[in-house]
């Protein structure tokens, strides 16, 4: 991705650009010390470290930073937090940059923007999590088999400890769709 | 002692047997559990990947509700990351007003209004704090001898509010394992991230991450657990068979209860090892 097309993709989204703004100012501090990187988990699975990434950040760089995996991979165990000698509000930060993401709908981004948006459907729907009926919903707005199929064995085994329970999907407003509406119109005033 | 419980999505379905064994265990140590009316979900990782606001409105629903009951109990929470989500908005709800009337404008027509005023609390600071370890001590009468344990404590019951553990060097189940008469496996990967719901969308991610843990654990005769989403990738990702429960299955077993009234025919891994010593 080029950084002209990053660019492009956030010239009508002013909300977006104040997000990415914060998260620069939020890090400004930073002093490239590596602590982080060093404090991942999931570094080793990472194109680009986190460190990088933060620098990447500073720098205005978006075209690296949303060409990376780095943030997505972030899997919230707040290590680095915990660690940052600056105190850097690092996890949030990762945060913030999935929810860029997920507004922008980034195809290459997909595995895991498709999951948060069958997962918030479904809370929206039902006020609680329905497991069955997510991950069906997540595999149809994936459309890559693959997907599926890495879960096949899990699905056997869940069912076999009668863990699976498929309801009949309800139409109408959901349970807790007028609370997402007015949550909405909340952040729009 | 009494507590507001609020079980979490996943105590409804893929972690059926953490939600049985607590209540059985809760029961059987003589406290007492009210589930919080009409609950829903705090948002999981979800939320927070999507949207900030909503992020906190989900979880204040769930304080509002709390705070309705009238009771002053504190909110017990077995799952981590549902515990964190609901000690976080209340955290950012204490600390930023203008949010919290925001928040509020978005629950009043449910009449519903969060102050904050509940205290959140994950299972094991109840468990390790409130008084449990003596009665565990008193009613297993040492029936895990000879047991040893790996103590998976996960990430987010420990960070990053350092609430009742060492968020580096996480102790607090040790109390409660050596009141069975089990002893504690020494090792440095209890605080260590098992790759929590990244393992969902990055199934490669979780079986390192799962595989690393497990392979310390190979001195144990089981790894307790404390989260559902840490439960099911230890079980998921097993590189060989490692019996994995939930602590307060364990806990239960210790104390005489039968396998099947905590769920232990429901685990993914074989726990059938654990199940014939209490048996014997």
């Amino acid at each position: 991705m080029h950084l002209t097309d990053i660019r492009e993709k956030l010239a009508d989204r002013p909300d977006l650009t104040r997000h990415l703004a914060q998260v620069k100012e939020q890090m400004a501090t930073c002093i490239q010390c590596g602590t982080c990187s060093g404090s991942c988990p999931n570094a080793g699975f990472m194109d680009m470290t986190p460190r990088r990434m933060w620098r990447a950040v500073l720098a205005d760089r978006l075209d690296l930073v949303f060409s990376s995996q780095t943030f997505m991979l972030c899997a919230s165990c707040y290590v680095c937090t915990l660690r940052c000698p600056r105190g850097l509000p690092l996890t949030d930060a990762m945060a913030a940059l999935k929810q860029v993401a997920f507004a922008l709908d980034l195809d290459r981004f997909k595995r895991s923007t498709r999951f948060y948006r069958a997962f918030m459907d479904n809370i929206r729907q039902y006020g609680r999590v329905r497991e069955t009926e997510l991950m069906a919903r997540y595999f149809l707005a994936v459309k890559d088999p693959r997907v599926p199929m890495s879960y096949t064995g899990m699905g056997i085994k869940l069912m076999a400890k009668h863990k699976l329970h498929p309801h009949f999907p309800t139409l109408g407003p959901g349970r807790l769709g007028p609370l997402f509406e007015r949550a909405t119109q909340q952040q729009e005033q | 002692m009494d507590y507001l419980y609020y079980p979490g999505c996943s105590l409804e379905g893929t972690a059926s047997e953490y939600d049985l064994s607590c209540r059985e265990l809760f029961k059987t140590l003589g406290d007492h559990l009210t589930d919080i009316p009409d609950w829903t979900c705090c948002g999981a990782t979800a939320a927070q990947c999507v949207d900030a606001f909503l992020s906190v409105v989900l979880p204040a629903r769930n304080l509002a509700l709390a705070e309705k009951t009238d009771t002053g109990l504190d909110v017990l929470v077995p799952c981590s990351a549902c515990y964190l989500n609901l000690k976080k908005a209340r955290q950012d709800l204490l600390e930023n007003s203008a949010l919290q009337a925001r928040v509020n404008q978005v629950l009043k027509p449910d009449e519903l209004a969060v102050n904050a005023a509940v205290r959140v609390r994950h299972l094991l600071d109840v468990l390790s704090r409130d008084g449990a370890v003596g009665r565990v001590a008193e009613l297993a009468e040492n029936r895990m001898k000879g047991f040893v344990v790996a103590p998976y404590y996960g990430c987010q019951c420990l960070r990053p509010f350092a609430e009742f553990d060492d968020p580096e060097q996480p102790r607090s189940m040790d109390a409660l394992i050596r009141a069975t008469g089990a002893e504690v496996l020494a090792w440095d990967m209890g605080g260590v991230c098992c790759g929590a719901s990244t393992a969902t969308t990055k199934p490669e991610v979780g079986k390192k991450l799962v595989g690393r843990i497990l392979d310390q654990a190979k001195d144990a005769h089981a790894v307790v657990t404390v989260c559902p989403m840490c439960q099911m990738n230890l079980e998921r990702f097993q590189p060989r068979p490692v019996p994995v429960l939930y602590l307060p299955q364990f806990l239960g077993l210790a104390l005489g209860l039968s396998g099947k009234s905590l769920g232990c025919n429901m685990n993914l891994s074989d726990i059938k090892s654990v199940l014939s010593r209490v048996a014997s």
